[in-house]
């Protein structure tokens, strides 16, 4: 009897694949009409998307100001470096401890929340982290942000990479999602996965059982948080600069947008599939019409009602198609 | 014989009412207790203050002689209180094994692993087949929770309650919506657990409560009206002349 699905990401014939396009994808992006920065920045999405679904996915924690935590990343790198002269490697360690920082004094007032409450502090909390960011001109630049931020080589101690082209700053973030995914693939079949999945489900029972539920709740906002702001630095050398706009409350509803189209809440992929959705959609519809978000926002609408679960939702649909019991792996 | 546990004089305000005055009880190791009354007379209130839900608002609740009053659910689960729910309160999109597997203390020692595989915390899995087997969900245990049959649920409601390893277990109405065969079902799994554990049961089923008890507290208007075997109670002037009379006999 089968009683657990199969947790071992190398089993799974969507990583493969998943590998492969990502892994060849400058090779052939603009072969497609694409240019080689829409992978990178689609890249990043994919590395922010998946961390945001820890919380809004696994432990069903709704964060509408996560836009906030990837904003702090690129201030923070660029701080860093601009400032302190910092290196690669302590930038980007800098910039997902300051946005988990960050994201541990917000979790701290709030994970003895749920639902509208839950979501409508994130949102406060978001709201206020942009508006410092825009008055506090002697540290942020203001409206302007910090500008000039270097793409600083990748020292590996026997050879140095240069990460000046946008297809070495791709490989590099590449290598770095890969390591995301892997921890965040871990983290969601460990005991500590688990029992953040039973209190999406039931918060009231976990605590019964005897889990500390705020204490999961902290700790999944916590890891969140430093995935945001590990992307919000790599977003800052993408850009090679760090703004205001970065932590808008758009960008916190796109990642929610993507997380719900690619189909975060069921599959642990969904994160990654909806944020080439979004940034592809961006950018084909956009070369049409000036007003592809309202297309997209009715396409959005459209999931949400008929399909909740999703682009993954509809591919798992298909695959227990004339399987009633739906027990896939 | 020392109580295990013992509530003393609790009570309970929801603004202007008080919904539980003076309840008082104790139970001993090997015994299980039951609660009986009609709607509303406060025993899932009772319950709920007893297990960490609600703030008591006066009174005391000891296990093994340490003052719990007041704890968090999380509090007095860690000290060995267990509790099911009159209305169905699982983990519906876990299968029936992963629902008991989450609540072994195994896992719940293991919480803090996030590079451990949760199959490979412990023995939280192999607890959970265990469980399953105990309560008759054996061949069930990869269904999610959320499509078994309401019988089903109800053991498996009870399971997840087994699971943390409790010294001391509260059942709420554990047949209630089930039919006679459901009923039955239940009785067998109480009858086999009464043998090693301590157990309090509110039950609206009287036959049920009274072939399984050792000693009930009947409650009315939020209070103990009256205490004692089944075959006291079923003499006793209060409930002879209330409306439960009718029920123990």
């Amino acid at each position: 009897m089968k009683k657990h699905a199969d947790n071992h990401l190398l089993t799974r014939p969507g990583t493969w694949i998943g590998l492969v396009v990502l892994a060849t994808a400058p090779l052939w992006i603009k072969s497609v009409g694409l240019y080689p920065y829409l992978a990178l920045e689609i890249m990043i999405w994919m590395m922010f998307a998946l961390g945001y679904n820890l919380l809004l996915g696994q432990a069903g924690l709704p964060s509408f100001g996560h836009g906030a935590f990837l904003g702090i990343g690129a201030y923070a790198f660029g701080l860093l470096q601009l400032k302190f002269g910092a290196g690669l490697w302590l930038a980007l360690f800098g910039a997902a401890a300051t946005a988990s920082l960050a994201g541990a004094l917000v979790a701290a007032f709030i994970s003895h929340r749920r639902g509208i409450y839950y979501a409508l502090l994130t949102i406060a909390f978001g709201q206020v982290f942009w508006f410092i960011s825009i008055k506090w001109h002697s540290v942020t630049g203001g409206e302007d942000g910090l500008l000039n931020i270097a793409r600083p080589a990748a020292n590996f101690g026997l050879f140095e990479l240069s990460l000046k082209s946008n297809n070495a700053l791709y490989y590099f973030t590449f290598a770095l999602l890969v390591l995301v995914v892997i921890f965040l693939w871990r983290l969601s079949y460990s005991p500590f996965g688990r029992i953040l999945q039973a209190v999406k489900q039931n918060e009231t029972r976990a605590a019964f059982v005897g889990h500390n539920v705020w204490l999961y709740k902290f700790l999944a906002f916590v890891i969140s948080t430093a995935v945001a702001g590990l992307a919000g630095a790599l977003f800052a050398m993408a850009q090679q600069s760090a703004y205001p706009n970065v932590m808008s409350l758009h960008n916190s509803g796109f990642v929610v947008m993507m997380v719900l189209i690619g189909g975060g809440l069921v599959s642990f992929w969904g994160p990654l599939i909806g944020a080439a959705f979004f940034i592809l959609a961006r950018d084909l519809l956009g070369a049409y019409t000036e007003t592809w978000l309202l297309w997209y926002g009715l396409a959005f609408m459209a999931m949400v009602i008929f399909k909740p679960e999703g682009i993954a939702g509809m591919w798992q649909s298909w695959r227990t198609r004339g399987n009633p019991s739906g027990t896939t792996a | 014989m020392t109580a295990l546990f013992s509530a003393h004089q609790l009570a309970k305000r929801f603004g202007d009412r008080l919904v539980l005055q003076d309840v008082s009880f104790d139970v001993e190791e090997g015994q299980v207790h039951g609660i009986m009354g009609p709607n509303g007379a406060g025993k899932t209130t009772c319950f709920n203050v007893l297990t960490g839900r609600y703030q008591p608002d006066g009174g005391t609740v000891m296990l093994r002689g340490n003052d719990i009053t007041g704890g968090s659910p999380r509090a007095i689960a860690r000290h060995g209180i267990a509790r099911s729910f009159q209305l169905m309160n699982l983990f519906d999109d876990f299968t029936a094994l992963e629902n008991v597997a989450v609540a072994t203390r195994s896992l719940r020692a293991h919480g803090f692993g996030f590079w451990r595989d949760a199959m490979s915390a412990g023995d939280a899995y192999e607890r959970a087949d265990a469980i399953l087997l105990r309560v008759g969900l054996q061949d069930k245990a990869s269904l999610r929770a959320g499509s078994l049959s309401y019988g089903d649920r109800r053991a498996l409601e009870i399971a997840v309650a087994l699971a943390g390893e409790p010294v001391l277990l509260f059942l709420d109405e554990p047949t209630a919506g089930l039919g006679a065969e459901g009923i039955a079902r239940v009785a067998d799994l109480v009858t086999e657990l009464k043998r090693h554990l301590t157990m309090v049961i509110i039950e609206h089923d009287m036959r049920f409560l009274f072939r399984l008890a050792d000693r009930i507290s009947v409650v009315h208007w939020g209070q103990v009206i009256a205490r004692g075997t089944p075959a006291e109670l079923r003499e006793n002037v209060w409930v002879q002349r209330s409306n439960l009379r009718q029920l123990t006999c």
